[in-house]
């Protein structure tokens, strides 16, 4: 009998060590990425980065990828916020129990994991491609196609957490204000949308923090500039295709640009998704 | 109209009324466009890659799939090779982030004290939020030269057990689908063990009551009662992850090597179809260019198909719940 127990208490201690093994492991990776993103970015952090463009190379700086990238983030959120928005206020207060409904919520939680380069291809096969034949290649890559690209990557995102977030406005609030005879339009932009105005905002902050460190979409869509373009029509560096050119160069000194470029759209990036997790939680308790 | 009703309505509230009623009709058609483009964005996708691939996949369908030949000077087209990494390396990330997002599910429901499952959870949700071209570098100038230094003794050690045994031998590259695999690890890790917490989380404590009244340990709660109630969703969280390593780019492309020789080993270079298509579509024109867009499709259309599945898993565990 004893023995038994002894073997039962034995593997329940190996399995319990072995868990909290298994959450070291993830938290040394985490520090690990983290240690040598921070340890070769700040080596390398200089006041030329932000002024000097790519096209000095390696005495140059990111000027002009760190514009290309602003523009381009703006432009994609600019696109994807009000249709995520009102996508999403369409599953919640209009179809949250239509076959549409479900079938649009479905298909979102897919394309929210859908591999960003395919969506790449897309962007290039419906956008680049025509605007090359249109006007006789005169206007080929582009900072808008990169945009359209990336804004497929923040849509699902905005889409969910609107839909989620409306859902939580109680039910008493539509009550009284189409008792009040308000058409159902002004109810959701006046009533409903302004109440979860907080928790919308923290999914675009989301999709945001996702869409600024993809890579996979822009390179066959902005492709990449070494000169400073402002025009969206143009040819568009960004921070995160330099980033993959410089680390694919034999050339120590563009890695040492890269890695403090990897630093700032890390800070970027991890700073963000730290702000919307200090929103949701603030979010949270007012709610319960 | 206003002879039947008994009291008429004021000119300007039947007014009033009737432009009410054609803007919700408008507004709730604008929503309803705004909702369909996320279909169209799907849809589109496969479509547009479908179209773009066309001149490979409907003249040569089968060669393409099943050859290994990828010459893009003479025009040779055979999609095995990055078809065979992309598995590979997927499944090398599964079989090594399944048990370990397993642990780390337990280790935050079960084991840690209260004060400590905020701030862990948090860190290994960080994980998630890394840009992937950060995986790469990372990948690159340091997994790599790391994976070369233990790459010997794996020689020695997992390379002389028979069967398995040819998996692991090959020269010290560092490169290679084995290093890709434990990039791919470490990123859908997050993924997996933040759907295993929150389904673990679901569960009715009268039901672990129950068995630990009867003497289980912790162990036989979880493994017993925690995990068979959970089968479904933990299943389409696993599933989930296998669809982001499917469709995972950047972290691969520096540590892949670039080469397409399908060899036994995975420590030898490989490709996957994500990393051709970011190595070469730039330089690619005519057929090359068709082949991997077409490429593009095919892995399109299998992370659909293994998203699909983990949703429908997930839904299961909701429906359970009542929700």
């Amino acid at each position: 009998m004893s023995a038994i127990y002894a073997r039962r208490s034995a593997t329940n201690i190996i399995a319990l060590v072995l868990s909290g093994f298994a959450t070291l492991i993830g938290l040394i990776f985490l520090v690990w990425i983290l240690w040598i993103t921070a340890e070769n970015g700040l080596a390398a952090l200089k006041p030329t980065l932000f002024t000097k463009i790519t096209a000095y190379a390696d005495q140059g700086g990111l000027a002009n990828a760190i514009a290309g990238s602003l523009i381009m983030d703006l432009m994609a959120l600019l696109i994807c916020a009000p249709i995520g928005v009102l996508a999403g206020t369409y599953l919640a207060e209009y179809a949250s129990s239509t076959r549409l409904g479900a079938s649009v919520r479905f298909l979102n939680d897919i394309l929210l994991s859908a591999p960003s380069i395919v969506l790449g291809l897309f962007v290039y096969v419906i956008i680049v491609l025509p605007t090359t034949e249109l006007t006789n290649g005169r206007i080929t890559f582009s900072g808008f196609a990169g945009s359209v690209a990336l804004a497929l990557i923040g849509l699902p995102v905005i889409v969910r957490t609107t839909d989620e977030m409306l859902q939580l406005v109680p039910g008493t609030l539509r009550e009284a204000a189409l008792s009040l005879g308000i058409p159902q339009w002004k109810l959701t932009v006046q009533v409903l949308i302004r109440a979860a105005f907080s928790g919308i905002l923290t999914g675009v902050l989301l999709a945001l923090a996702r869409l600024a460190g993809e890579t996979a979409p822009l390179l066959f869509t902005a492709f990449g500039n070494n000169f400073m373009t402002l025009h969206p029509l143009d040819k568009m560096a960004s921070m995160p295709v330099t980033i993959y050119q410089y680390t694919n160069d034999p050339n120590p000194a563009l890695h040492a640009i890269a890695w403090a470029g990897a630093l700032l759209i890390t800070l970027f990036v991890l700073a963000l998704s730290l702000l919307t997790r200090i929103m949701f939680s603030r979010k949270k308790v007012s709610y319960e | 109209m206003s002879a039947t009703s008994a009291e008429p309505l004021p000119r300007d509230t039947e007014h009033r009324s009737r432009t009410d009623a054609r803007h919700d009709l408008f507004f709730r058609m604008l929503l309803r466009f705004c909702a369909l483009l996320v279909l169209a964005a799907l849809l589109g996708a496969a479509l547009s890659t479908l179209w773009g691939g066309r001149e490979v996949l409907f003249t040569d369908g089968f060669h393409f799939l099943l050859s290994s030949d990828w010459n893009p000077v003479e025009n040779q087209f055979g999609a095995l090779a990055p078809i065979v990494g992309t598995l590979v390396t997927s499944l090398i990330a599964l079989i090594l982030a399944v048990p370990v997002s397993f642990g780390i599910a337990l280790f935050l429901t079960e084991i840690a004290p209260s004060w400590m499952r905020g701030p862990v959870s948090s860190a290994i949700e960080l994980l998630a939020g890394i840009p992937s071209i950060i995986y790469g570098m990372w990948g690159l100038f340091v997994f790599v030269p790391f994976m070369a230094a233990i790459e010997p003794t794996l020689n020695d050690t997992l390379g002389n057990i028979p069967v398995i045994g040819a998996l692991f031998q090959g020269p010290p590259l560092g490169l290679g689908l084995l290093t890709a695999g434990i990039v791919l690890a470490v990123m859908i890790l997050p993924f997996i063990s933040s759907v295993m917490r929150e389904v673990f989380q679901t569960v009715p404590a009268r039901l672990k009551e129950s068995s630990y009244a009867l003497g289980s340990t912790t162990w036989e709660v979880v493994w017993n009662i925690v995990l068979p109630y959970t089968r479904s969703a933990v299943i389409g969280g696993i599933f989930l992850g296998l669809g982001r390593a499917l469709g995972e780019t950047m972290a691969v492309t520096f540590v892949l090597g670039n080469s397409y020789n399908i060899t036994a080993s995975l420590l030898m270079p490989g490709t996957s179809i994500s990393s051709s298509i970011a190595n070469e579509f730039n330089e690619a024109v005519g057929l090359h260019r068709s082949a991997l867009i077409a490429l593009g499709f095919l892995l399109f259309v299998v992370t659909f198909i293994v998203l699909l599945i983990a949703r429908l898993m997930l839904r299961q565990l909701a429906r359970k719940e009542g929700r």
